[in-house]
């Protein structure tokens, strides 16, 4: 009998990601793909069970990665970390100058001047700072302190931990927007806590009513004991930005119900279109004045892996912690320790990230060109989508304010059927069809949480424009086709 | 807002507070980055300031961070991982061949050819299939499969990962996990932070550290009385005490686990890291394969390593994997689901794994370099492990073992009554108030004893040998003053 048999619960009760399960079926078309072209070029004509796809690539756009969907990294980034890995770069002039000037400085912050060295718990020292300048600046004066601050990949991990408590009577509930993240769901439940679904109304643009908090937190007497609420904004999967009324509606209710709040802010510099501005909760709450701004515990996620630079590789992101009870803080400090620290490289990612070129600097007219593109292609790829999408029967979108589309899926009662019949959510059906027959990947609303009865899809919008306009016919005609199959 | 307390607003109207937080995580220790380091932190900013102190620098002598204290990075390595940064270099005649056909093939695996994407959760697939083949290199042909190479944020997160799955059950039915007194303390504050059981065995310091299996009998007898025992972990070569595990006691010890039904964790990192004549490293999966199939295929495994030891000592980067040998499918699919949480490993990590487990070969343009590079790290930690074995024994009160291998000396220090009852006067234990005393009479900074395990009534610290040769034998010359000052004082 194996040793391992019986393993934690929590890890089981972790719902498996239809994403996931794509991802494997798109490796093994991949491979199929691959040798038939490789048997096309031999001449030869294998006898091939396998039926020859109508496509020659697959365009996975599930992920919420720039660079995997091909967008090219920002120069200045790419330049400097390769000057802070081989320093010698530095002195060669192989490299434009503001990037030497941006590598030695960040190199000076290093222990023995090597990237290989572990930093502080919290993050290299310059780094800390230059993050709260970043915030303090983003917030209108709103002051950020360092020691409030931990540059972490992961951190909503560790501050999940110290909320939940298995040995109290009750299990741990926190309340979880619907559709949400679903790396937030699997984490909370991860811990043994349990989550809270609030739903946000897709009719109203995604909006978050607070009544429904209300709602939410009342279902909750009995089952378990709410401890937090775990907000998105910018919003994943839906892309709204919540409204600044909206955001101080939710530090009223956290106050007043006595729950921590979780604001995850990581898609904040993705944000485009009209009466859409992002404003973070840390802004909101301190122009609210006291007794909230000195009262309500908030901890708010940013990251490098989004926004214009998209370094999901290098695992740099952060998160402030405020009004938080000192005694406590030790401990949070105690638990970051036992990470050593984030890896250097996501460190210097997250600095360039809070501090860009700015114009006057060398860098700059480059930096400026290239993040424009990226901004111009955004905008540009989000008209092309809801137009497509609205355009066609039995899709709806709401607006998108960031870089996610989450459109309704009106799905004929055959198809329902079908997908049941198959032991598959209708969506994550409609999904597996979608790579099957036109190449492309995308996420099923059932790993987000939906209202029930309601199906949707994601993806990713930041990709180049040709790359969104191939995904956009294929998918027209795959759905066109699948909503006719099933009529 | 942080500054609420200072204006006295009162704090007991907290919605997060010490009785309502998680009590596991208060129970977490890690005295590597602990109080001691704090201080030292305090003091270089004061040392900043232009405060005067009987020292210009703090030398922290408490972290195994072979870069910080001057270890130049490998070239070869530098080099590839600038070109995957910046794949323009790709073009400039400066970079060798190997350098650039090594980028070319990590970029070719990345998403976007770009090391800034997402890769899989498990690890870029290529890399993965590297660490296989380096692993059958290493162990004479026994083969890995790439399925079973889980990439890592360093080894830490692989072994945290491996405890989260391993550790379940209330009561007398919980977890038990035995560990090495003394032992590398992120094992016991993931214990404690999983409130898992601790089992503490005692390696034995009077015959260099060994590991005794009639040890492990009593401790894991003892704890079957009040938890379930499930899992046995090692750290060869050892951390802090430096001990390379023989070949026989590997074979105890897995014997040992097959009669007790354990799951073995082997914390490998220091693997390259041995230097005593007659010391060999002997990996766990290689000797669970040599003692046949009665073993190789029921003993339930996993091996970890890193980037951040050895000959490399690149840290900062966050890279490993583990192994998993013999692993319950249904469980590893439940592994594969749990390391999906946190994303992915830093890619840079795993690029740079990649050239670890895949070095230039001796037909190779940076071969020569390359060799001369590792092998003068190597031999310069090997002379300062055996000149820190001679300083420190020459000091009455201070016993210290051969550092047979990894990066630290753990030397027991005989502790007046005097000093004993001074730190309990402090609220100290008295290792830390001797290390704090050296901390701030000569600025090196250490850790005590206690921060890892030992023996009651018995006393150590633990110091890297990874300052530089000269600086080196300063440091050992100043704590073996500061040691015989130590002892008149409290005489």
């Amino acid at each position: 009998m194996n040793v391992l048999q019986e393993i934690i619960p929590n890890v089981k009760n972790m719902k498996q990601l239809q994403n996931l399960v794509l991802a494997r079926r798109a490796s093994q078309i991949k491979e199929e793909l691959r040798q038939s072209e490789f048997s096309n070029l031999c001449f030869k004509f294998t006898c091939s069970q396998r039926v020859r796809k109508p496509f020659k690539e697959v365009i996975n756009v599930s992920w919420g990665d720039a660079h995997k969907t091909g967008m090219k990294p920002l120069s200045f980034v790419q330049q400097v970390l390769a000057a802070c890995l081989y320093p010698q770069l530095v002195n060669s002039d192989r490299l434009p100058v503001g990037v030497r000037q941006r590598a030695q400085s960040l190199l000076k912050g290093c222990d023995g001047g090597s990237v290989g060295s572990y930093t502080a718990t919290r993050g290299i020292s310059e780094r800390v700072h230059r993050v709260s300048e970043f915030i303090t600046r983003r917030d209108g004066g709103a002051p950020s302190y360092p020691e409030n601050i931990f540059i972490s990949p992961g951190s909503q991990w560790n501050i999940l931990n110290v909320l939940v408590n298995s040995e109290a009577s009750h299990r741990t509930g926190v309340l979880t927007p619907v559709p949400c993240y679903s790396i937030a769901l699997m984490s909370i439940r991860g811990l043994g806590a349990v989550t809270v679904p609030y739903n946000l109304n897709e009719e109203q643009g995604w909006e978050l009513q607070v009544e429904e908090l209300h709602r939410a937190l009342e279902s909750a007497k009995g089952v378990c004991n709410p401890v937090a609420l775990y907000v998105i904004n910018p919003g994943n999967p839906a892309g709204y930005v919540q409204s600044r009324k909206s955001i101080q509606e939710v530090i009223q209710f956290v106050s007043e119900k006595r729950l921590f709040l979780l604001a995850d802010e990581v898609y904040q510099d993705c944000v485009h279109g009209e009466n859409s501005e992002f404003v973070s909760y840390k802004r909101v709450l301190a122009e609210m004045g006291p007794p909230l701004s000195d009262t309500v515990e908030l901890a708010s996620f940013h990251s490098a892996s989004k926004g214009f630079m998209g370094e999901c590789g290098l695992r740099g992101g952060y998160v402030e912690l405020v009004n938080l009870d000192l005694a406590v803080m030790k401990y949070i400090y105690k638990l970051f320790s036992t990470d050593a620290c984030a890896p250097v490289l996501g460190q210097f990612a997250l600095d360039m990230m809070m501090k860009p070129p700015q114009p006057g600097d060398p860098s700059y007219p480059l930096y400026s060109m290239e993040t424009q593109h990226i901004r111009t292609t955004l905008v540009h790829n989000v008209k092309r989508v809801l137009e497509v999408v609205n355009n066609l029967p039995g899709f709806c979108c709401q607006p998108v304010k960031g870089v996610f589309a989450f459109p309704r899926l009106h799905l004929p009662p055959k198809a329902i059927q079908k997908a049941k019949e198959m032991g598959m959510q209708p969506d994550a059906f409609y999904c597996m069809r979608l790579l099957e027959e036109a190449g492309v990947i995308v996420s099923p609303g059932c790993d987000y949480g939906q209202k029930e009865g309601t199906h949707h899809i994601r993806f990713y919008i930041m990709t180049p424009e040709d790359t969104m306009e191939e995904v956009l016919r294929r998918l027209s005609s795959f759905h066109t086709q699948f909503m006719k199959d099933f009529s | 807002m942080s500054q609420q307390a200072a204006n006295g607003v009162p704090c007991r109207g907290k919605v997060l507070t010490l009785d309502n937080m998680n009590p596991n995580v208060r129970r977490v220790e890690y005295a590597v980055r602990g109080a001691i380091v704090q201080r030292a932190g305090q003091i270089e900013k004061e040392l900043k300031e232009g405060v005067k102190k009987p020292f210009t620098e703090v030398i922290k002598a408490n972290i195994g961070d072979a870069h910080a204290m001057g270890q130049k990075p490998i070239s070869f390595l530098r080099q590839v991982l600038a070109l995957c940064s910046y794949p323009e270099l790709l073009e400039d005649n400066k970079f060798p061949e190997d350098a650039k056909h090594r980028a070319r093939r990590i970029l070719e695996a990345c998403g976007g050819h770009s090391i800034g994407a997402y890769s899989a959760s498990q690890g870029i697939e290529c890399v993965r299939q590297d660490v296989a083949r380096y692993i059958e290199k290493r162990d004479g042909g026994i083969p890995s499969n790439p399925d079973n190479i889980y990439l890592s944020t360093g080894a830490s997160d692989a072994i945290v990962t491996m405890l989260k799955l391993l550790v379940c059950g209330e009561g007398r039915d919980r977890t038990g996990v035995m560990i090495s007194i003394p032992q590398y303390p992120l094992y016991s504050a993931a214990l404690a932070d999983l409130g898992a059981v601790q089992i503490s065995y005692y390696l034995d310091e009077d015959k260099c550290w060994s590991l005794d299996v009639a040890e492990l009998k009593r401790a894991v007898d003892a704890a079957r009385q009040h938890c379930n025992p499930r899992v046995l972990c090692i750290i060869n070569p050892g951390n802090p005490t430096g001990q390379v595990q023989s070949r026989q006691c590997i074979e105890d010890v897995i014997r040992f686990a097959k009669e007790e039904h354990l799951f073995l964790m082997a914390d490998e990192v220091y693997q390259d890291n041995v230097y005593a004549e007659g010391c060999k490293f002997h990996s766990f999966k290689k000797v669970l394969f040599e003692m046949g199939p009665a073993y190789s295929s029921t003993v339930e495994m996993a091996s970890f390593h890193s980037t951040s030891k050895c000959y490399m000592g690149e840290c900062g980067f966050r890279g490993g994997y583990m192994e998993v040998i013999n692993m319950d499918p249904e469980v590893k699919a439940q592994l594969t689901k749990l390391v999906s949480v946190r994303l992915c490993p830093p890619v840079p990590g795993q690029a740079l794994l990649d050239l670890v487990v895949n070095p230039p070969q001796p037909d190779e343009p940076s071969y020569n370099t390359f060799m001369k590079e590792r092998t003068a790290v190597l031999a310069a930690l090997a002379e300062k492990a055996r000149l820190t074995e001679q300083i420190f024994n020459e000091v009455p009160g201070v016993t210290c073992n051969p550092v047979q291998g990894a990066m630290y000396t753990f030397p027991r220090i005989a502790l007046p009554q005097k000093a004993i009852d001074k730190a309990k006067e402090e609220g100290q234990v008295p290792d830390m108030f001797y290390c704090m005393r050296l901390l701030e009479e000569e600025g090196i900074c250490l850790v005590p004893g206690s921060g890892f395990g030992q023996r009651e009534g018995t006393f150590h610290f633990r110091m890297t040998i990874l300052p530089p040769t000269e600086k080196l034998k300063i440091v050992l010359q100043k704590i073996s003053d500061f040691h015989v000052r130590f002892t008149q004082e409290f005489s």
